[in-house]
């Protein structure tokens, strides 16, 4: 359990860490948290000749509101200083609800919000969380700065739209539209796994109290994080009763993969229970919150 | 062929001691407090973060060392086991609770948990039994059962003035 050797690099600042990228290519690996990426280097399932650490660049973390309009949480802020954030918590309820469910408080103290997105691990909670919220991913190189989607973010199992000069800088979440409510609901067989499956809910209501927007997200049971757009699609013009959120998820198709703590049926059975729960939980945070954005 | 890369230099205060090393980079921070500074009270299990053997305090937080790489601490502050007592020779109130409650058997897992909890009792009091499972869960402990462990957290929670 000893890494393969590799030399080690300490950039200070976003620019210095472009120009090592550049030159170093394919041969580097950057680390952030680690928490991921550590345990690939000491069982020698990676073995780059060169580490580029992100943990002295300051101006990678930290959370910034914008007066309503929601956050930009920088790469290298924590997940513990993102779950105990009152920005986080005010401004997306639904990360803060799932972040406490990633792995354990030792892990979290260590590990990111852009280490865990960039490693783009279909399993994790993050990566459904960002699509869920359909927040912005902010990724620089030399050549300069874009923005994609989440849901274009995430291409397949350990695999996000991140060329090799490239590097995941911040996510900006959107405000919360008014009546937007959410949850996060997961199920792991010890507290900290990866979840079999997990299932991120956004509901949204219009002055009638009929959804107009439903973002069902799963972890668990694709290469990426899946959205369940037929149960969305039939969510939409109605009022989410029990009865309604049950037809809807009743009527997606799911396709699991199985491996060894759960088969594809078992999943399937975890999407069904798991999406019925986040969204009726999203429902009844909508009781008594009709006039703002609330959690 | 592989060229072996050029080795670093860190700096770093150990349990409330300054001390500067050349590391090979790949050094984990638990080989590093083990062989370079001879702080065996730091324990290796999986040696790839699951089990919380290796578990120290970074600059007051909890990690685990074992994937954590020694170029890493430079410029940072560890507390290992053997710092956490304030009085050298004496045992700080939580390892006594873990001693009266019967908190460990082996001992292997025992300075992972201590660090964990004293982060966790930093922060919380009046904890429930739930709440204090939570906290050790990223833990692993094949001999005690956990019974001991939180009887010993509920007892430190008790008896530690803090």
């Amino acid at each position: 359990m000893k890494p393969a050797p590799f030399g080690y690099l300490a950039p200070r600042s976003v620019d210095e860490t472009l120009e090592l990228m550049a030159s170093h290519g394919d041969d580097a690996k950057v680390i952030a948290g680690g928490q991921s990426l550590g345990p690939l280097l000491n069982l020698r399932l990676a073995t780059p000749a060169m580490v580029i650490d992100l943990n002295r660049i300051l101006e990678l973390a930290g959370i910034s509101a914008h007066d309503g309009d929601g956050l930009t949480i920088g790469a290298m802020t924590r997940q513990h200083d993102a779950e105990t954030s009152p920005a986080v918590a005010a401004a997306c309820p639904l990360l803060a609800e799932a972040l406490p469910y990633v792995a354990h408080r030792t892990i979290r103290n260590r590990g990111t919000i852009g280490g865990s997105l960039a490693h783009s691990d279909p399993a994790a909670e993050l990566p459904a969380v960002v699509t869920a919220v359909r927040a912005e991913m902010v990724i620089r190189s030399r050549s300069g700065e874009r923005t994609i989607p989440a849901e274009e973010f995430f291409l397949g199992y350990f695999t996000a739209a991140l060329e090799p000069d490239e590097l995941l800088v911040a996510v900006r979440v959107p405000a919360v539209p008014a009546r937007t409510t959410s949850a996060w609901q997961e199920f792991a067989t010890r507290s900290g796994d990866y979840a079999i499956v997990g299932v991120a809910a956004v509901i949204g209501l219009d002055g009638a109290g009929v959804v107009d927007r439903a973002s069902i997200v799963c972890s668990g049971i694709a290469d990426v994080p899946r959205q369940l757009s037929t149960a969305q699609s039939a969510l939409v013009g109605q009022e989410p009763t029990s009865a309604v959120i049950a037809a809807a998820v009743a009527a997606q198709h799911t396709d699991p993969p199985a491996d060894l703590v759960g088969s594809s049926s078992y999943r399937r059975h975890l999407v069904g229970v798991l999406a019925q729960r986040a969204l009726e939980a999203a429902t009844e945070r909508q009781e008594g919150n009709d006039d703002r954005p609330t959690g | 062929m592989t060229v072996q890369p050029d080795e670093v230099v860190v700096t770093v205060t150990v349990n409330g001691e300054t001390v500067r090393h050349l590391v090979d980079p790949r050094t984990t921070a638990a080989d590093f407090l083990r062989d370079g500074l001879e702080l065996t009270g730091t324990h290796l299990g999986c040696e790839h973060g699951v089990c919380g053997a290796c578990t120290v305090l970074l600059d007051g937080r909890s990690v685990r060392s074992c994937i954590l790489y020694a170029p890493q601490l430079d410029g940072c502050e560890v507390t290992t086991v053997e710092g956490l007592s304030p009085v050298p020779g004496e045992l700080h109130p939580i390892q006594e609770a873990f001693r009266e409650c019967h908190g460990l058997q082996c001992g292997f897992c025992t300075p992972g948990f201590l660090l964990t909890v004293h982060e966790f009792l930093s922060e919380t009091k009046g904890a429930d039994e739930d709440e204090i499972r939570e906290a050790i869960s990223g833990n692993l402990c094949r001999c005690t059962g956990y019974q001991g462990i939180v009887a010993a957290v509920q007892r430190a929670d008790e008896t530690w003035q803090r």
